[in-house]
């Protein structure tokens, strides 16, 4: 049987690892490298290296920092943040990741995903949306959260997975931080109306709400979460221990 | 000394790593004369296969793996490149393939129930037939231990070459082997943590004619 996929995210800034990391008995604990090999042996399933710099300088030291990580750790590396053209998925695919995932660019640019699933493969692209509810209805946000581009979030996300988007990250604004437990009708929302996996993000604060993930949204694939992997509020083994004890089946 | 096979198909940048992370001597190669002369071969993959097998057939490096594999020379077919072991596929049209097994490549979506997803994508248990637990492939490899899978397609009507499967509402062609030196992997070693990396140094040190 499939298992459900725990994955941390890296948010990474001029080559290290930001949104505070804080680890007993890790040295180096930002490095992107170090923190990948940890993760990776604690039994994450699969990892995100989110490339939060916006020079041009601080894009090499991403990549380079991704290929070391790619030299060691051998699960699934999807890279995302500032992807926007065909050039940008050449650049992070040479270096070691399996998927890109595409956000403010595709919105930006509709042709991207199409024509990168044409060249890489649907299994290649993913669809990161930052959603939150405005007057209503889930509408899509740009730019990191701050633009709202007057999108539908749900017809976005069918639009994208038909044009060869192979899976969907939806990151709820209203949940994300909060550490309330995840956006659970919203990724309902989204389980029914695309059938390519579907990667929950956004308000994890404790095993059980990876738990009611899982059970209440049985269309989930993977739970993504950052802040509490690195802070330890959440270890990878217990975590799985638990979802296990829970019927939920996962890789141990 | 493994040689990888690049024929322009997929990125060969985790495998290459890998192998160099268990400290196996790896080269990568698109010569078929090279091909010919290697202590074993991986011929990775990934994509369509109409392309690929046309691919191998205008660079003659198809030519040189069915030779290389008739003289006993290990080889390792990951993902598209397992699929490509085969006889044929039905990936947009019907295609030939190398042949060196028997069998039909088809599309997942006309076995497994309604409602599940395609791809099959993410980590599933390996479940061994009686060829699987006898083969030096995964001698160092559990029943029910988790690989990494992202395939559309899966290998039909392959009988005796099936050596895992894995449960996707019905059993999918997870590996293969013809009993000899000829191997497939349908999810991907190099991706597979450490079950993964067990398995590529299982493979290191299978002998020509397919002793380990």
């Amino acid at each position: 049987m499939i298992t459900k996929r725990i994955i941390p995210c890296l948010d990474v800034k001029d080559g290290r690892v930001v949104k505070g990391v804080n680890f007993q008995g890790l040295s180096d604990v930002d490095s992107p490298v170090t923190l990948a090999s940890f993760y990776s042996d604690a039994g994450a399933d699969e990892l995100v290296f989110y490339d939060i710099t916006a020079s041009a300088e601080g894009r090499r030291i991403f990549t380079d920092v991704l290929a070391e990580a790619a030299r060691r750790v051998f699960i699934p590396l999807t890279v995302g943040g500032g992807v926007s053209s065909l050039d940008d998925f050449d650049r992070v695919l040479k270096c070691g990741a399996d998927k890109v995932s595409v956000n403010s660019g595709a919105i930006r640019d509709p042709s991207l995903i199409p024509e990168a699933a044409k060249r890489y493969g649907d299994q290649c692209v993913v669809i990161s949306a930052d959603v939150k509810r405005v007057g209503g209805e889930y509408r899509v946000f740009a730019r990191g959260g701050r633009e709202d581009t007057g999108l539908e979030a749900i017809e976005w996300i069918k639009r994208c997975v038909g044009s060869g988007a192979g899976e969907v990250v939806v990151n709820s604004m209203d949940t994300d931080g909060v550490r309330g437990g995840f956006d659970l009708p919203l990724l309902s929302a989204v389980c029914g109306a695309v059938s390519v996996p579907v990667i929950a993000s956004g308000g994890a604060g404790s095993v059980d709400d990876f738990i009611r993930l899982f059970k209440d949204v049985p269309g989930v694939d993977a739970g993504l979460a950052a802040s509490v992997f690195h802070f330890g509020q959440i270890r990878i083994p217990d975590l799985k221990a638990s979802l296990r004890g829970a019927g939920i089946p996962v890789r141990i | 000394m493994v040689t990888i096979i690049d024929y322009g198909v997929g990125n060969l940048f985790s495998l290459v790593s890998s192998f160099s992370y268990i400290g196996e001597d790896a080269a990568v190669s698109s010569d078929p004369g090279e091909i010919l002369r290697a202590d074993r071969l991986i011929l990775p993959g990934v994509g369509a296969f109409g392309d690929a097998a046309e691919k191998l057939r205008a660079t003659g490096i198809g030519d040189a793996v069915r030779r290389a594999a008739a003289d006993g020379v290990p080889l390792l077919g990951i993902c598209l490149g397992m699929q490509l072991l085969f006889d044929s596929s039905t990936e947009y049209g019907v295609h030939e393939g190398l042949g060196l097994l028997r069998g039909q490549v088809r599309p997942i979506g006309g076995v497994i129930p309604a409602g599940l997803k395609i791809p099959h994508i993410g980590w599933n248990a390996l479940r061994f037939t009686e060829r699987g637990r006898e083969c030096p492939l995964f001698s160092d490899v559990g029943e029910g231990e988790h690989v990494y899978f992202v395939h559309s397609y899966y290998a039909a009507d392959c009988g005796d070459s099936v050596a895992a499967t894995a449960e996707y509402g019905v059993p999918l062609t997870a590996a293969v082997s013809d009993g000899r030196s000829v191997f497939g992997t349908q999810f991907h070693p190099e991706k597979s943590g450490d079950v993964g990396l067990r398995i590529l140094r299982s493979f290191s040190g299978i002998k020509k004619g397919g002793s380990d």
